[in-house]
Order: structure tokens, then C-alpha cells, then sequence
């Protein structure tokens, strides 16, 4: 184990140090905002970028794979800006809400900000910067001592925030659209989304991250009795962290969604909570992945309380020499009688290079659940095939409906037709490149 | 006509030998029935009709409409007219049997030079049969054989055949794990595609299906070759007498 400060640092550890040191006086948020991000950075620096020997990160080893770290993103310019208003095209065909990111900041003027009874929207920087109420949630939803987060926390220089007072129905989804440039600098991005008692909300969440290194974070607090529908994409040519801290209430119903594709080397982590008694929660994904991409999939589910159902399932496509990696971990904590919990992921093998590594936990400490998980990794099932192309469907055909019936399991559970057809649609696209 | 002609031909499956020298002919129009005991290689020619690829040829050939279809894959061998309805039909889940019928009816379509069938076209021609079989708009959502019965599942192949039009029909014990029911809605089916233009080649374990689908001539298989033909009542002789009298002669 690694006590105190490391004395070596890599290059990348050493430019993260620096950007700190130069950036901590602008960083927007004083008084308990800034000694929070001094404590996230000590974080860091005592224990350094994770690597393979810290079993969280174990198959993505990013003091190995983050050779430097780019510097914070300055301003948009009127290119960037104009990048930004196209991104998130995947979700072009719903009619959203669209609050756009560019290079890591907000911009207004291509945000939607007609007002809607009980939807308050913000800039964080604006809300640290004011020390709006809100912002006094940050870092509260689920602690970790994660480095990723911490780094996140450290740096944080905008985002959303987001409240839904109690009791509204939102009329449209709300989305986010974070876009890079082809720079090579870091955006540092983090949203508190609170969904208050009894409120109902979807909330799309895009990535088009372009070459920029992107550390994104969202805490979200999904109120008693309330419904939220989460999506989130992402597509990025370099290293995107992403990281969700979500509390669920009582009674609350919450269905979280990744859809990962072309994405060169991402680690998406979820830490999602069952905070109150009788609550259902859908934590489902699709990644795919060809050429050398890198897609890992974190979960860490925790039945704090009892009564509360939750499925998790994952799904991965793997060509070339794509390497996916899912662990999902579920903790039913003593008191959480009656936690009904199943995990399954699979992966979809589609040339003798690519890699899936599957590691799913199960850490059970109350007496009366029921909880299970499952993990597959194969190839197209070759009788599937034959009787496909025993009708006519040509071999390429017949294994790129077989790939989106493998896909269509796991987006077949998104409620919303708009949402599902626009991830199919995309789903479709990956397909029809591949060629 | 001669419309099927298998000549001569030999199949091993990992090593073992099914087929044996078979010879068969199949006339245009003609309903041919194959019977013959478990292991005497019914399913296996069935599978290398359909261009299954874990069957390896040592020898002879297989003509359709003059032509071998040997080297051709399962989706060429379709668009050509050849159609297999599977003893076992395997469940195809996320793909709806309507996705499915239209893209398998438009792949063929294509390899064949021909336009794609109009929407209006294709649900009548779909709908039409359908009825005929018992399936109703809902199975025709759902995923292709997921969840359905056996008897579900053997009139989806019907359904299948009907909509694809083959020239070449292959059954492949189509009447097992049906209940008398069943098995008249399926051979109904059948009957209903019977045309001078269309060849079909039956095969059963018992004589029952035959009551049905009364063929032209029977063929009976056993130990990888033909050993006996002629019409209907030979399926009665074999039911009344078993196969045992071809069991030991053609070893």
C-alpha cells in the first residue's frame, strides 16, 4: 500500500498538480466550496491516478494509460461554440430541452431557457460562484473516495444544476449536450440534478467529447414518489471518465441508461444508492466497441434500504480488438430485508481479438433477498445464423440482426419509443459502418 | 422433370459417415415422402439440401433445376427457390417475426433481381396466410419462435414457406410434437401451397403426417441410402410392418 505522498509522480500527476496550483484561485466557489476542492485534491495527490493494483481500476490502469494530462479548457471560441450547437445529434429527433456545453462550459445562447413552472436551471459556475442552496449538495449524494471523483471535485469548473420542485411533471426531457473540440485540452465538468418529491423528469445526457480529456460527473438525488428516466451517450476519440452519484428515495422509481460507441477509451462509473424503502431502479447499458476501444463499465449498487427492486443489465459488442469490461458490484446492506436485486451482462464477441472481462459481486449482509447475477461472452450463435440465412439473409445480414437483437433485449426496456428508436438508430449506424 | 437430384452422395459428420450413396430424384410438381427409422440420415439430408456447414460431402453431387447447389451457401440456396422447415425451429429473440418474414422475403427478392414486395403487398400476403394457420397479429410482433409452443413454432415455418414462395419445399419431421389438431392446421398449410410448379420432399418416422399429406411416392432411407420406393400404400406396409426388414439388409 501507498502511504502519504508518492514521491515519484508521472507526467500526467505532475501537469494535474499543476493546473491545480494555477487554477485554484479562479475556480468558481469560495469559503466551504474551495477547502472541499483542497481536500479532493490532497485526495488525489496522496494516492496518485489509479492503477491495476487498485481493484476498482484493475482493468483499466489509467496511470498506465493517461501518458499526459491536457490543459483546462479556455473559454469556447465562436468554432467551438458553433460545434456545440450540432452535438448530441443522437437525440436531434426529440423534442428536448437542450442546455449546451461547450469545451466544458455553458453557454446561454444555445441553451433553451423558456421558463417552466417548478424547473429551476443554472450554470454551476454561477451557482458556485453565487452559493446558490443547491450547491451546498455537492459531493453529498454518495461519497466515494473514487480519485476520478476527487480529480472531478478538484477541478470542477461547470455544469447544470438543476432542481424539479416537488410535484412537477416535467413537459419535455431535458439535455444536456456537453461537446469538445478537437484541441487537445480537459473539461471538468459536474451537475447536481435534484428531482424533488413526487416530481417526474427524463434527462438525456450527451457526450460528443471530440479529442478532449474529459473527467464528466453528475450527482443526481431522485426524490420520494418520484420517477426519473436517465440517458446518457457517449462518443469521444480520447479518455472520458464519467462518473454518477445518484440517491434514490423512497417509493421512487429511477431507469438509468448508457449507450457507449465510438468511444476510444472510456470508464463509466455509476455509484447509485437505494435510499428510502420501496423503490424500483433499472441500471441497464449497451457499449460497442471495434478497432482498440476501451470501454469500462463500474457499477456500484447499494441497498441501503429494504424493500427496494433493482436490475442491472449490460450489454457489450465487441469487434476487432475492442477490450470491454464490466464489474457490478451490489451491496445489500444489514437492514435491506427484502432487496430484490439481479445483475446479468453480456458480451458479443465478433473477431478472435476482442476481450470482455466480466466481474460481477454480490456482497449480501441482510438474510431475506432475493439476489443473482449472471455473465455471458460469446460469439453469434452459428445455429441462429443458419436459420437466418436458411431464409434468404445473406451472411452479413443475417449477423447484423442477430447484433441488434442482442442489443434490442436491453433497449427494448427504455419506456419512452422517441429515446429507444434514437439509441436503435444509432445502434444501426455503428452497424452499417462496420460494413 | 427431374427438379431435385441428389447423385450418388456421401456425408460424414465429424468423422462418422450419414449418408451413404444416396440417389434420390424429386419430379417438378411431385410430393415425395421420405421415411426410415432414427439414424438412417432423414434430418442430415435435410441439413445438406439447406447448406448446413458442419456436413462434409466426400461425394457425389446434388443438382437443383440442373445446377449443383454443393458450393452455393444456405442464403444463395434460398434465393434459388429451396426451402428447409426445420424439425427444431430455433428462437431468434429481439428480431419480430414480421421484421424478420420481410427481410428474409426482400433478401431473396434482391439475389434474384426482383423488386421489393410494396407494404401493402407483403402484409396482405402475410395476413392472408396467416389467418390460414391460426397466427394472429400479435405472434407476428413478437420475436421470431420466442415463447412460442411447438405447435406455434412448426406453423410459423409453414407461415414462412407460404410467404417465401419456394420451388423446392423440405420438411423435416414437421409432424413431431404435434397433437392431431396441430398437425391438421400444419398439413393443411401445406396443402394449400401444393402446385404443379412446386416439388416437396416430406420427411416423417411415422406414416400419420402421410394421411394428410398424401405424397406422390414414398422413399424409404435407411442406413444412409434408399432402399425401397414406391406410392402411398408403402407407407402403409411400413407402418403395419415396422422398418426392421431394411435394418439389416443395407448394412
Amino acid at each position: 500500500m501507498n502511504v502519504g505522498v508518492r514521491a515519484v509522480k508521472t507526467p500526467a500527476e505532475q501537469a494535474l498538480g499543476a493546473a491545480f496550483a494555477a487554477a485554484r484561485a479562479k475556480l468558481p466557489g469560495k469559503g466551504s466550496v474551495a477547502a472541499l476542492r483542497e481536500s479532493a485534491f490532497r485526495r488525489f495527490d496522496t494516492q496518485g491516478l489509479p492503477h491495476r493494483r487498485v481493484e476498482e481500476w484493475k482493468y483499466t490502469d489509467l496511470r498506465a494509460l493517461m501518458r499526459e494530462a491536457f490543459p483546462l479548457a479556455a473559454p469556447p471560441n465562436p468554432a467551438t461554440k458553433a460545434h456545440a450547437k450540432d452535438a448530441g445529434e443522437i437525440f436531434a429527433g426529440i423534442a428536448a430541452r437542450r442546455l449546451v456545453f461547450a469545451s466544458g462550459a455553458f453557454v446561454p445562447e444555445l441553451s433553451d431557457l423558456t421558463p417552466e413552472p417548478g424547473l429551476f436551471v443554472n450554470s454551476l459556475a454561477d451557482a458556485l460562484a453565487k452559493g446558490d442552496t443547491l450547491v451546498a449538495n455537492i459531493g453529498k449524494t454518495f461519497e466515494t473516495d473514487d480519485t476520478a471523483v476527487a480529480l472531478n471535485t478538484a477541478l470542477m469548473c461547470d455544469g447544470a444544476t438543476i432542481r424539479v420542485a416537488a410535484g412537477t411533471a416535467l413537459k419535455r426531457p431535458l439535455h444536456l449536450v456537453f461537446a469538445g473540440g478537437n484541441e487537445p485540452t480537459a473539461a471538468f465538468v459536474r451537475s447536481l440534478v435534484v428531482i424533488e418529491k413526487d416530481a417526474r423528469a427524463t434527462l438525456l445526457e450527451s457526450h460528443d467529447s471530440g479529442s478532449a480529456q474529459v473527467n464528466a460527473a453528475l450527482e443526481l438525488v431522485v426524490g420520494d414518489d418520484a420517477r426519473v428516466d436517465y440517458v446518457r451517450t457517449t462518443q469521444a476519440q480520447g479518455l472520458h471518465i464519467f462518473s454518477l452519484m445518484a440517491a434514490i428515495g423512497a417509493r421512487a422509481v429511477f431507469n438509468g441508461f448508457s449507450f457507449n460507441a465510438d468511444a476510444q477509451l472510456v470508464r463509466n462509473q455509476m455509484f447509485v444508492r437505494f435510499a428510502g424503502e420501496g423503490s424500483k431502479g433499472g441500471i441497464r447499458g449497451v457499449s460497442l466497441l471495434k478497432g482498440k476501444e476501451h470501454v469500462d463499465t463500474t457499477l456500484l449498487i447499494d441497498h441501503a434500504k429494504g424493500h427496494c427492486e433493482s436490475r442491472e443489465q449490460f450489454k457489450s459488442v465487441i469487434d476487432d480488438e475492442g477490450h470491454a469490461v464490466f464489474q457490478g458490484k451490489i451491496v445489500v446492506q444489514p437492514h435491506a430485508q427484502k432487496t430484490d436485486a439481479k445483475m446479468m451482462t453480456r458480451a458479443l464477441l465478433l473477431s478472435d481479438e476482442a476481450e470482455a472481462d466480466n466481474k460481477p459481486e454480490l456482497e449480501i449482509f441482510a438474510d431475506d433477498v432475493i439476489c443473482g447475477h449472471g455473465a455471458t461472452a460469446s460469439a453469434p450463435d452459428k445455429a441462429l445464423k443458419f436459420y437466418l440465412m436458411s431464409r434468404g439473409i445473406p451472411e452479413a445480414e443475417a449477423e447484423a440482426l442477430l447484433i441488434q437483437a442482442f442489443i434490442g433485449e436491453v433497449v427494448e426496456e427504455i419506456s419512452n419509443d422517441g429515446i429507444r428508436e434514437a439509441l436503435m438508430f444509432a445502434a444501426l449506424k455503428w452497424l452499417g459502418a462496420r460494413g | 422433370m427431374t427438379f431435385l437430384e441428389v447423385k450418388n452422395l456421401h456425408v460424414e459428420v465429424e468423422g462418422k459417415k450419414i449418408l451413404d450413396g444416396l440417389t434420390l430424384s424429386v419430379e417438378k410438381g411431385q410430393v415425395a415422402a421420405i421415411m426410415g427409422p432414427n439414424g438412417s440420415g432423414k434430418s442430415t439430408l435435410a441439413y445438406v439440401l439447406a447448406g448446413k456447414d458442419n456436413y462434409q460431402v466426400t461425394g457425389g453431387d446434388v443438382l437443383f433445376n440442373g445446377q449443383s447447389i454443393l458450393e452455393m451457401a444456405p442464403d444463395e440456396r434460398a434465393s434459388k427457390g429451396i426451402f428447409l422447415a426445420f424439425q427444431y425451429p430455433v428462437e431468434v429473440p429481439g428480431v419480430a417475426t414480421m421484421t424478420f418474414l420481410r427481410t428474409a422475403l426482400n433478401a431473396q427478392r434482391k439475389a434474384r433481381g426482383d423488386a421489393e414486395l410494396s407494404t401493402p403487398e407483403f402484409m396482405k400476403r402475410v395476413r392472408d396466410t396467416a389467418s390460414n394457420l391460426g397466427i394472429g397479429q400479435e405472434m407476428l410482433r413478437r420475436a421470431v419462435n420466442v415463447g412460442f409452443s411447438g405447435g406455434e413454432k412448426k406453423r410459423n415455418e409453414i407461415l414462412q414457406m407460404a410467404v417465401l414462395q419456394p420451388l423446392l419445399a423440405v420438411l423435416d419431421e414437421t409432424d413431431s410434437g404435434l397433437d392431431i389438431d396441430a398437425l391438421r392446421i400444419v398439413a393443411d398449410g401445406v396443402n394449400r401451397l401444393r402446385s404443379p410448379d412446386r416439388s416437396m420432399v416430406v420427411i416423417t418416422h411415422y406414416q400419420r403426417l402421410l394421411n394428410y399429406i398424401v405424397p406422390d411416392v414414398v422413399h424409404v432411407l435407411a442406413k444412409g441410402r434408399v432402399v425401397k420406393s414406391g406410392g402411398k400404400e408403402l407407407a402403409l406396409e411400413l407402418e403395419a410392418r415396422g422398418y426392421t426388414q431394411f435394418q439389416g439388409e443395407a448394412a
